[in-house]
């Protein structure tokens, strides 16, 4: 029912945006700003229109609603991006444009963590001077309360499960179950005096200073945490403080008078005041960014501008200076489930891999620039430890290469191809648009595709990401898409390509991804410490999976964003996942 | 009069008692029938990388392991009796009529219904006082000038209101008067009556007139069918012999008559946008009870799903009863029993 309704609804928004026809493009004016002249992509891999003048107020909006403002149960990546306003974790991603941004750097530490006991403890110390923002100091132990709370999954249910999974839980649930008096019973972190945090993991995890990044070490004053409802008002460690919070509506940030700058090398917070506007039509925010003066300057989510806003911000060679291509830390790819006939066999598997057209892939996703680059292989070359990984020329043959497809039938028996199933999430066209695609490639060397969708709530719990399904089914190309939480191997890889992670009640991520030899380097790089060795463990997993033919990657993701003339110091960080660096954005006065 | 109204009322606790069961049926019971287990339900409320334990857990702590009786009892208790949540820390009491906690925001669903009400009546009432009064009166200037340019054109226009979908009329008129000419505020700009009236009715024109103008089209052909058919009964006709000002058959003996039919469908598009006028208010961005059930059905929230359902089929029963009550003041030849 719902998907003409979504169609209908778009085609009314691309007709209505080019009927109105509102507004001319923006070039910056440098009110505030530097003297930055707006140029297409001038926010990629630089800052466009560097500035260190305060005041303003930066208004945001976002189409949906907030996963959580509460530290310990958020999960979306805008989120991440965003908390940082009003919240330290022990580390996070430098404020920087380009791979710069990858880097971590320390946040509420001193420095990044340290570890021990072949990384299987790690320690942080942290800045003195910071405090909440009621003016009370934050303690290692406000660190601990907050990451014991975010191990309850009953009551913070969508946030992250890494440190659960890590830590040397040892039972322990949760504060609000803790029987002592402090409600500091977790035995896994330690922390020896006010100003210094100990984590111990059950197995060696190399990579740990990610999960210091998590919001879940964003302090937590026991004294205030009402459990579900802390999200009303989470008491601020960062530049800014809730002022209002209408849930499901919009909230407004206020500068913090308790943050003291000179503890906080990496944010700039330049505007006085937030405003965030939450469920507000996706179409209208593009209209709004577009207006001519803008009437909005950051879509929140960063998900790009909807079809009609992009169609008109690319005719429009003015509007076009001011919109940036980021590439995103993400994969649309197929799965070939090796446990369908005749996916077993590995000729068969790279005869998908050779007769698939990459740029009808590429089209089905809107092309290089809103959609992506044609993928040679699984991780994004963002990622440290990416590599160029080309085992079946698409870069040479980016509409199949049929004879060499031929070839692998032969060798897998099947000279004359055979037919299987390909699935995809029914709501979503571009996933339906590359099963066509896939369909009609396929079939020119006698592979037969038949399509078929699932919904998309239930696409990895009920159907394609549960194995007896997907096998009874004859689902032998899974068309699927994957985000990594943080541009990193273990981030990006773990969940897609860890066959251990496989569930048979279904819910999977991992949708038949089984190489034991990739098992084993996951093992292998979780215990490497040295970070170059580290990273090239992850290249060589990329490898491995290429080399066994198990995914049929399709596009390295890429979004267009718009940047309001509105806005200064903006940069896209790759750190956090091809989105606009918020903490650093300014206001042009 | 009372009895009437006395059997009306339970008829309507009994209706409301099927709509619950039945919705609560198609989002708790055809999912199972579809295979789903209570794990595949809970699942939809966690984060990716939990774990088949923490969803088994959640499932058990939502109920969804409970027999679909036990739930529905307790999700019909709840709002009888009101209920009980744990927040963490501590339990809240959540009283009646409580119609659940939202299982992504953890709100409980009534305060928020309410809250979102104020929205939905701002645009709904003010929407159909504007369709109402243009509406009509357009179909009766159109019928007593039947054939004349105003006739065809006013019906032209009319019939473009009903072929426009609001989404198209709604963005449109944005783009003009918001975003281009300044004249209104933007989308996401409503402020409640009571902080500022001036703001409310400012941030609510273009979705009021958006709105009306679906509304009034229909109303104008039916207005004007209905004046069509009265006009050339016998009873005009015999008021027209008996002397009297065209002024007074038409209002009070023609429009009156044609007003049955007009009210009937009033009170049920007025029902049925009390209960979310949806596409306004996802257009314009006003956080009512629509955009309120938008994200319910998005997220598989099922306890908001649940609770706009019963609402707008309390405000479609009670704008029909009310419209029953009408009949009898309009047309004096209904009496009710």
């Amino acid at each position: 029912m719902r998907r003409p309704a979504v169609a209908v609804v778009s085609i009314g928004a691309a007709l209505a945006l080019a009927i109105s026809a509102c507004g001319g493009g923006n070039t910056s004016s440098n009110n505030g700003g530097g003297a930055a002249t707006a140029a297409f992509n001038a926010a990629v891999g630089k800052i466009f229109d560097p500035s260190d003048k305060k005041g303003g107020t930066l208004r945001f909006a976002n189409s949906g609603d907030w996963d959580s403002l509460d530290p310990a149960d958020t999960y979306y990546g805008y989120s991440w991006d965003f908390i940082r306003y009003y919240g330290r974790s022990l580390v996070m991603f430098a404020p920087k444009p380009g791979s710069a941004g990858n880097e971590l750097v320390p946040d509420l530490a001193t420095s990044l963590g340290v570890p021990s006991d072949g990384a299987k403890t790690w320690t942080y110390h942290i800045r003195p001077g910071i405090k909440f923002e009621d003016g009370t100091p934050v303690t290692s132990k406000d660190v601990k309360y907050a990451v014991e709370r975010s191990l309850d999954k009953q009551t913070f249910t969508q946030g992250p499960t890494y440190l659960n999974d890590f830590l040397d839980l040892q039972g322990y649930t949760s504060p609000y179950n803790d029987p002592t008096p402090d409600k500091l019973g977790l035995k896994a972190v330690d922390t020896p005096d006010d100003l210094t945090i100990v984590f111990h993991l059950i197995k060696p995890f190399s990579g740990f200073d990610y999960f210091a990044m998590l919001p879940a070490t964003i302090p937590v004053p026991r004294a205030k945490d009402s459990g579900t409802n802390y999200k009303q008002h989470v008491v601020s460690t960062g530049p800014y403080m809730f002022q209002t919070n209408n849930p499901g509506k919009n909230f407004t940030l206020v500068r913090n008078p308790n943050w003291d700058p000179a503890t906080d090398p990496n944010r700039k917070a330049l505007p006085d005041k937030i405003e965030v506007q939450l469920n507000v039509n996706a179409d209208d925010i593009d209209n709004r960014m577009l207006a001519n003066p803008p009437d909005l300057d950051v879509a929140v989510e960063q998900t790009g501008l909807q079809a009609a806003g992009q169609a008109k911000v690319l005719a429009d060679p003015t509007l076009k200076k001011n919109a940036d291509v980021a590439s995103l830390a993400r994969l649309w790819f197929a799965v070939i489930n090796s446990d369908v006939k005749p996916l077993d066999n590995i000729h068969c598997r790279k005869a998908v891999l050779l007769a698939a057209d990459h740029e009808g892939y590429q089209r089905a996703y809107g092309g290089p620039i809103a959609g992506g680059d044609i993928a040679t292989s699984l991780m994004p070359p963002q990622i440290p430890g990416a590599r160029k990984i080309d085992l079946y020329n698409f870069d040479a043959n980016k509409n199949g290469d049929d004879a060499a497809a031929k070839s692998e039938l032969q060798q897998c028996g099947q000279p004359n191809g055979f037919a299987t199933s390909i699935s995809y999430r029914a709501e979503r066209p571009k996933e339906k648009a590359t099963a066509e695609s896939l369909q009609q490639s396929l079939a020119k060397v006698g592979i037969q595709l038949t399509i078929k969708p699932y919904p998309l709530a239930d696409y990895g719990k009920l159907y394609a990401g549960k194995p007896d399904f997907a096998k009874n089914n004859q689902l032998g190309i899974i068309i699927y898409g994957w985000g990594a939480d943080w541009p990193d191997g273990f981030g990006f890889l773990q969940q897609i390509v860890d066959s251990r992670v496989i569930r048979p009640q279904g819910g999977n991520t991992n949708l038949g991804i089984k190489i034991p030899a990739v098992d084993q380097l996951l093992d292998q790089a979780l215990q490497t410490t040295d970070k170059t060795a580290r990273e090239k463990l992850w290249g060589d997993i990329d490898q491995q999976v290429m080399e066994n033919a198990m995914a049929l990657p399709g596009i390295w993701a890429k979004v267009l964003l718009y940047r309001p003339s509105s806005m200064t110091n903006v940069y896209v960080n790759e750190g956090l996942g091809g989105y606009y660096d918020f903490v650093s954005l300014g206001v042009k006065q | 009069m009372v009895r009437y109204i006395i059997r009306r009322l339970l008829a309507t606790v009994l209706l409301l008692f099927v709509v619950s069961v039945v919705t609560f049926a198609i989002f708790y019971l055809v999912p199972r029938l579809a295979g789903a287990t209570p794990e595949d339900l809970a699942s939809r409320y966690v984060g990716r990388t939990a774990s088949g334990q923490q969803v088994t857990d959640l499932a058990k702590k939502l109920g969804f392991t409970d027999p679909l009786w036990v739930q529905y009892g307790r999700f019909a208790k709840g709002i009888i009796l009101g209920s009980e949540y744990n927040t963490g820390p501590t339990t809240v009491r959540c009283p009646a009529p409580c119609f659940g906690y939202s299982f992504i925001t953890q709100n409980p669903v009534w305060p928020d219904l309410v809250d979102r009400m104020t929205v939905t009546l701002s645009l709904a009432l003010g929407a159909a006082v504007i369709w109402l009064v243009s509406g009509v009166a357009t179909g009766v200037i159109s019928a007593l000038r039947r054939g004349t340019v105003f006739d065809r054109a006013s019906m032209g226009v009319a019939l473009a209101g009903v072929s426009l979908p609001i989404f198209f009329t709604g963005l449109l008129s944005l783009s003009i008067f918001s975003y281009r000419l300044g004249w209104f505020p933007g989308g996401g700009s409503y402020v409640p009556i009571t902080q500022n009236p001036l703001q409310w009715a400012h941030a609510l024109v273009l979705p009021w007139i958006t709105l009306a103008f679906l509304y009034s089209a229909a109303y104008a052909r039916l207005t004007r069918a209905g004046m069509l058919e009265t006009m050339n009964e016998d009873f005009i006709r015999t008021a027209r012999a008996k002397g009297l000002p065209e002024r007074v058959v038409v209002l009070k003996h023609g429009l009156r008559s044609a007003l049955t039919p007009i009210l009937t469908i009033f009170g049920l598009d007025l029902g049925l946008l009390l209960g979310g006028a949806v596409l306004t208010e996802s257009t314009y961005s006003l956080p009512g009870i629509g955009k309120y059930a938008v994200d319910g059905i998005v997220n598989n929230d099922l306890p908001k799903v649940l609770g706009v359902t019963l609402l707008g089929a309390f405000f479609v029963i009670i704008a029909n009863l009310i419209v029953d009550l009408l009949y009898a003041v309009v047309d004096p030849r209904v009496r009710l029993a």
